[in-house]
């Protein structure tokens, strides 16, 4: 386990934690239908994704120690 | 109506029946106590906190009405959970933790307890208390909204005739099953039981998953059929339509930002025995999100099938009638009680923390302020049934499609206290009267916007349709940071406030020591 103060200068792994919403607040980024995996929309899969990514990137921000 | 289905149903009904009321020895605590009662004692770790809150976030409202939305309207009003539950967890990673260590300091149970000494303001803590409960009351009609659907599909005669008067006996049998257990052991009793229903719940969704889309045809014609609906019905979009794009995101920002606002979310958080608790659960959460995000497409599967609505429930009937016609009876009975057990559990911790509200921040605050703690639990668990009788009233007198339209106009209200809630963690620059000026404006355009909408949770703003909730926040921020200096240099003060910078401090947030499940057994 990271100390009191090696927690502290590992903040700024917080600011990690903004990507998902650049990636799921523009709507232009992926409101297309093409392409398609295993007959799903670009739109819903890229989203349902996201879904996996961010799990990852707020358990990484979390063992980080941030 | 088969009777392998109800025998399946009734089996699960009355096992969960039984843990809940098993859940009132799983204890070390005093349930004449109301953080015993109302918190479980602040005792659970991450394994039981992820099924309690997984079971308290994902109601009847993901299991029936976001495919319901998906069937009628396509992606903006209903895809558009995806995006909220992906943005949530980020947000109270940052948020909760140290939402948990102040209230963890000072013994708060409730996020008025919280705004009254912060800002040093009962009046604030009435408004933000008065919010929560009334935002609450048409969730809990939802979840019963939910569980009567699943008694329709089923094939039960929903009103029993009684001296000349229809009576919602299912129902009410339900409601009782659902007020006892409730009362005799707290936010141990959901816990339990949403051990039950999570499990149920994926099986349903794999099952789903794996034998409707086989059925017809894999994806491919499942979407194909969505965007052939999309051509002929105007109001169906199976991608964001155009002058949406805005709509989709507030849709998505503002019902992320509101979730954890709401009393039973809170209660959810409170219970674990410590912040790294809850930080570990948003990363474990997102499972729940992946099931939202593929029941949601349980909606396209009913377009495609051309499933005729269960009659009587409009929208919401397609996902039942879905499931009666994919499964055989057996297995839909299964999927009717993982149904009504999933909105079992949000309704018993809806009604705990609305019950906790009323108890702490308005009974004791105004009504008895010298209640002792065995009288304010005794208060909680009164109110627990009153809160859920109300409901229960509410679902069998008004028509039950009202009931959606009240659910989301409780989200609109919920999100007019995030600036004395969230940004009272971080400041408390804000002057109190001008929160309370803000909250109130909020809460009356917000209604009026829904209303004037025609009962729909969008109005466009300047032609681009928005989100309620979010343009009535902007309000509410809007006024709050103009009126603070005005309010100031008026003479009328910010209050005191009781909690200091170091209660905030996550690092030396203390634990508690662990729930042991094994004295429940035992």
């Amino acid at each position: 386990m990271a100390t009191r103060s090696e927690r502290r200068n590992r903040r700024w792994l917080r600011w990690l934690l903004i990507i998902p919403f650049i990636a799921v607040l523009f709507p232009p980024f992926y409101n297309f239908r093409a392409p398609e995996f295993i007959g799903i929309p670009f739109f819903y899969w890229y989203q349902l994704l996201w879904i996996i990514i961010t799990a990852i990137i707020t358990a990484v921000v979390y063992f980080a120690g941030a | 109506m088969h009777l392998d289905a109800i025998i399946v149903f009734t089996f699960f009904f009355l096992l969960v029946t039984v843990l809940g009321f098993v859940a009132a020895r799983w204890r070390r605590g005093n349930l004449d106590l109301i953080h015993e009662w109302g918190l479980a004692g602040r005792r659970f770790g991450t394994v039981v906190t992820w099924f309690l809150l997984g079971g308290d976030l994902y109601t009847a409202y993901t299991f029936i009405a976001v495919p319901g939305s998906m069937y009628v309207a396509g992606a903006v009003s209903g895809f558009f959970a995806v995006p909220y539950t992906i943005l949530v967890y980020p947000l109270i990673f940052v948020l909760m933790p140290r939402f948990w260590t102040v209230c963890k300091q000072h013994g708060y149970v409730t996020t008025a307890d919280f705004v009254k000494d912060r800002f040093g303001s009962s009046s604030l803590a009435l408004a933000v208390a008065f919010t929560g409960i009334l935002a609450t009351m048409p969730y809990i009609a939802l979840q019963m909204f939910g569980i009567q659907i699943s008694i329709a599909a089923l094939g039960i005669p929903l009103t029993v005739p009684i001296l000349g008067l229809n009576v919602d006996v299912p129902l009410i049998i339900a409601f009782i099953v659902l007020a006892a257990y409730t009362y005799t052991s707290g936010l141990r009793a959901p816990a339990m039981i949403a051990l039950v229903k999570d499990l149920m719940i994926f099986i349903v969704l794999i099952a789903a998953l794996v034998y409707i889309p086989a059925k017809l045809g894999g994806f491919g014609p499942i979407f194909n059929a969505a965007h052939q609906k999309s051509l002929t019905v105007k109001t169906f979009f199976d991608l964001i339509g155009p002058n949406q794009s805005l709509n989709y995101v507030t849709l998505a920002l503002g019902s992320a930002l509101a979730l954890f606002l709401y009393p039973h979310s809170i209660t959810g958080v409170l219970s674990s025995n410590s912040q790294r608790v809850v930080k570990r659960n948003t990363a474990l959460l997102p499972i729940y999100s992946l099931m939202l995000g593929l029941l949601a497409l349980l909606g396209y599967m009913a377009i495609a099938a051309k499933v005729k609505p269960l009659p009587g429930f409009g929208q919401n009937g397609a996902v039942p009638a879905l499931i009666n016609a994919s499964f055989p009876s057996w297995f839909a009975g299964f999927a009717f009680a993982a149904i009504s057990i999933g909105a079992l559990v949000p309704a018993a911790v809806m009604s705990i923390a609305a019950a906790n509200t009323f108890t702490r921040n308005i009974y004791k605050e105004y009504l008895r302020r010298d209640a002792s703690d065995r009288e304010e639990s005794q208060v909680a668990k009164i109110t627990s049934f009153v809160v859920k009788f109300g409901a229960l009233l509410f679902i069998v007198l008004i028509n039950p499609q009202q009931v959606i339209f009240f659910q989301l106009l409780g989200g609109i209200w919920i999100l007019q206290t995030l600036p004395a809630v969230y940004l009272g963690l971080y400041t408390r620059w804000f002057n109190r009267w001008a929160l309370l000026v803000g909250w109130a404006a909020a809460m009356i355009t917000g209604t009026t916007l829904f209303i004037v909408a025609g009962n729909k949770p969008s109005y466009p703003i300047l032609g681009v349709p928005l989100y309620t909730a979010i343009s009535a926040l902007i309000l509410n921020l809007l006024l709050a940071i103009v009126l603070t200096p005005i309010f100031e240099a008026l003479g009328a003060r910010r209050g005191r406030d009781i909690t200091s910078p170091a209660d905030y401090d996550e690092e030396r947030a203390p634990d508690e020591p662990l729930e042991v499940g094994r004295e429940a057994l035992g």
